[in-house]
């Protein structure tokens, strides 16, 4: 039985409570990724407003384009394969809700504690390209098919350094739990200096650049969206999609932005967690059951932070070639984390 | 030549019988690709017909005509001043200086000259149509990579270009301002003060986007090297303007084929680069569009005095002959050849435009380059559909 604020909670409320919960953590950061980034940063960067009609600032425009797109029209073309068409969005957006289970949001603010968490979540990472590859292949389309063959090509490319980036943390923490990530970071110490905590940023700065740009490419932004490309391929693999459909393709792209940003802020920037240090918490029983309401509200702070450096660079930079991008995967990511896990490993043991 | 021995010369002989199974084998289909006539980076109608193996181009053949509008034949229904409206459509983003070529083929037709002050702000509004439109294609490029900031810079400064043209024109995009023997109007009251704050920012927004873009080391990487036309076979196709350039070719009709205007009365530099790139075809407009504000700036302060208009007929009648006149357009060499029998209007024009001769060679530079590239070599090409088409 697992009681939240002294009360006791049956089977089917924790099960309620847990999809709510998934749903918010990630239906709200793909929101506001969406209207901070999409819409007003962007925006601000091109001189220009951004939606300002809809609510206050144009706050409201979200729900406004939602509706939109709910009521557009269901276009499957002809020469479609009915099953797999209707199906594909459906996958890459489960992809997402796979991700965000692993994710701690506080102490006992986990879907699922899982002790190889990390494993889990780079396994489960690349279902979405299954996903794609479905609806490249079933939409009849040339563009499509380009797109999604280009897609599938690309996240298999970078989810090589992501997994080798994500090693130097595991190395480095000895758990592949996230928690356990998180605790580590927010109670060791570096030099003797303990009033920051460990934020595997510092140390394994080379592993967080790489993941950062591993997550880049994972998510299509720019300078990796050769998948999408809409001045080659129109669309890519969205190409025939419409309406709701559509619709789950946007949110995927943009939830998947938000749970990348939360593995990443988990990974590198002490999660949920702030030093502690500062309260006086020796370990993760030590600490408050108030971090489980506190401690969304710190990653959400810190997914914001990192999804804005994502965003900045999908604003900013030209895409990439498709054989640049394998090259530069293949010939400089996947040696140069390599270099760095064998330094970590190095240093692990001989300091 | 060194000796065979016969073993080595079977074993020669199994792997050439090996390869060639591997092939028949590994043969993979071709795909053709029809990128157009609806795609985003056709800027309208153009239809690339492209065979690829994989993501490599086989074969690529450009279809025109999608967009096809009939000028050439319009014109022979329509007096002498009523034909600047219709070829202010051609190159609908530099529209002012597809008016003076023709203009000027028929003065020369009729033997009269626009008066200098005329003839100073004919170069002025045709050096800012210049602007207007190759600041566009600064900003295009980014969008044709992905990157849709530099767009918007180029949207927001070339619409303060743009309120140029208006104020002196009365149209934003169709001018029709040029007249046989002069101009329609003066300009209005403190536009050269305006102009010259207008042009400095110009200039602002090239150094802008020479940061933000042509110094981004993935735009480098993507335009340099690629789409190499040699100046020779770039003479061989015909291409003119700054794609001709690019290529080594030092040949600026403003220069090489004084017509009456007045750019000799200002002191600027034809561009030139040696490698025939795409990124050199991109380097030389942004180079030009600096040049072009400098020419501007320079001119604002000799306008003469006097009057803008010529003594012409009330009704214009051309005499009969014919004539050839071309200038240096935004998007390269664009001619007017008028045939007239001594009617109100021309018997037949022949027009010769930029983009057309400069996409021939798209069969050429396309083969073997992958498809992104097809799109940065577009782009860097530089075509507007209306002067394809007429």
């Amino acid at each position: 039985m697992i009681s939240v604020l002294a009360v006791e909670i049956p089977y089917w409320g924790q099960s309620l409570l847990r999809v709510l919960g998934g749903l918010v953590a990630v239906l709200l950061p793909a929101g506001a990724i969406v209207y901070l980034f999409l819409f007003k940063m962007m925006s601000f960067m091109q001189s220009r407003l951004g939606p300002m009609e809809a609510g206050p600032y144009g706050s409201m425009q979200l729900l406004a384009e939602v509706g939109k797109w709910l009521q557009k029209e269901d276009i499957s073309p002809d020469n479609v394969d009915k099953t797999v068409f209707k199906l594909a969005p459906v996958v890459v957006l489960l992809s997402t809700f796979l991700l965000i289970v692993v994710v701690p949001f506080g102490p006992e603010a986990v879907f699922a504690d899982l002790d190889a968490g990390v494993f889990y979540f780079l396994a489960v990472g690349s279902v979405s390209v299954l996903g794609i590859l479905m609806a490249g292949w079933a939409s009849a389309n040339k563009y499509s098919l380009l797109g999604g063959l280009r897609a599938a090509g690309q996240l298999i490319a970078y989810e090589l350094p992501m997994v080798l980036a994500t090693l130097g943390v595991v190395i480095q923490a000895e758990s592949m739990n996230l928690n356990r990530i998180v605790e580590v970071q927010n109670t060791e110490a570096i030099f003797g200096f303990e009033w920051l905590g460990n934020p595997f940023v510092i140390t394994q700065f080379l592993g967080f650049l790489i993941f950062m740009i591993a997550v880049q490419a994972e998510l299509t932004q720019p300078p990796f969206d050769m998948p999408i490309a809409e001045s080659e391929l129109v669309s890519g693999y969205m190409t025939e999609y419409s309406g709701f459909r559509f619709l789950m393709f946007f949110i995927a792209e943009f939830a998947t932005a938000g749970v990348f940003a939360f593995i990443a802020a988990t990974l590198f920037l002490g999660g949920w967690g702030v030093p502690f240090e500062w309260f006086g918490w020796d370990n993760l029983d030590d600490v408050s059951w108030w971090m489980n309401i506190v401690g969304p509200l710190i990653l959400f702070t810190k997914m914001l932070a990192l999804v804005f450096v994502i965003m900045w660079v999908r604003f900013t930079y030209p895409r990439f070639r498709e054989d640049q991008l394998q090259t530069f995967a293949w010939k400089f990511l996947i040696p140069l984390s390599l270099a760095n896990i064998a330094v970590t490993a190095i240093l692990k043991v001989a300091v | 030549m060194t000796e065979l021995s016969e073993r080595q010369q079977l074993s020669y002989i199994a792997s050439q019988a090996a390869d060639a199974r591997l092939n028949v084998e590994l043969e993979t289909e071709g795909m053709t690709l029809n990128i157009g006539p609806q795609h985003p980076a056709t800027h309208g109608t153009l239809r690339i017909i492209a065979r690829l193996d994989g993501e490599q181009v086989v074969w690529a053949e450009p279809s025109a005509g999608y967009m096809h509008r009939g000028y050439e034949k319009l014109t022979e229904v329509r007096t002498f001043p009523q034909v600047t409206t219709l070829i202010n459509r051609i190159d609908w983003l530099g529209s002012f200086a597809n008016e003076v070529p023709f203009i000027l083929a028929a003065e020369k037709l009729m033997e009269i000259e626009a008066p200098p002050r005329a003839q100073v702000i004919r170069t002025i509004l045709f050096e800012l149509s210049r602007i207007a439109n190759v600041s566009l294609f600064l900003g295009d490029l980014g969008v044709q990579m992905g990157a849709t900031t530099p767009a918007f810079l180029a949207f927001r400064d070339r619409e303060y270009v743009l309120n140029l043209i208006e104020s002196a024109t009365g149209g934003r995009f169709h001018p029709n301002f040029d007249r046989i023997g002069g101009l329609k109007d003066d300009l209005p009251k403190g536009w050269i003060n305006e102009t010259t704050a207008v042009v400095k920012r110009l200039i602002g927004f090239c150094d802008e986007n020479e940061d933000l873009l042509f110094g981004n080391e993935i735009f480098q990487s993507r335009m340099r090297g690629i789409g190499v036309i040699p100046a020779h076979v770039a003479e061989e196709y015909g291409l003119s303007g700054a794609n001709l350039r690019a290529s080594g070719v030092d040949y600026d009709l403003r220069r090489d084929n004084p017509v009456g205007l007045a750019w000799d009365k200002a002191d600027w530099k034809v561009w030139t680069h040696p490698d025939g790139d795409s990124w050199a075809r991109c380097w030389i407009r942004l180079q030009e569009t600096r040049e072009s504000c400098k020419i501007v700036l320079q001119l604002l302060e000799q306008i003469p005095a006097g009057p803008i208009m010529t003594k012409v007929p009330r009704i214009i009648k051309v005499p009969e002959g014919e004539a050839y006149v071309s200038t240096e357009n935004p998007l390269g060499e664009m001619g007017y050849y008028v045939v007239s029998k001594g009617d109100l209007g021309p018997f037949r024009v022949k027009i010769r435009s930029a983009s057309f001769n400069n996409i021939s060679i798209t069969p050429w530079v396309l083969k073997g380059v992958y498809v992104p590239d097809i799109i940065t070599i577009l782009a860097s090409l530089y075509f507007i559909l209306g002067d394809i088409d007429r």
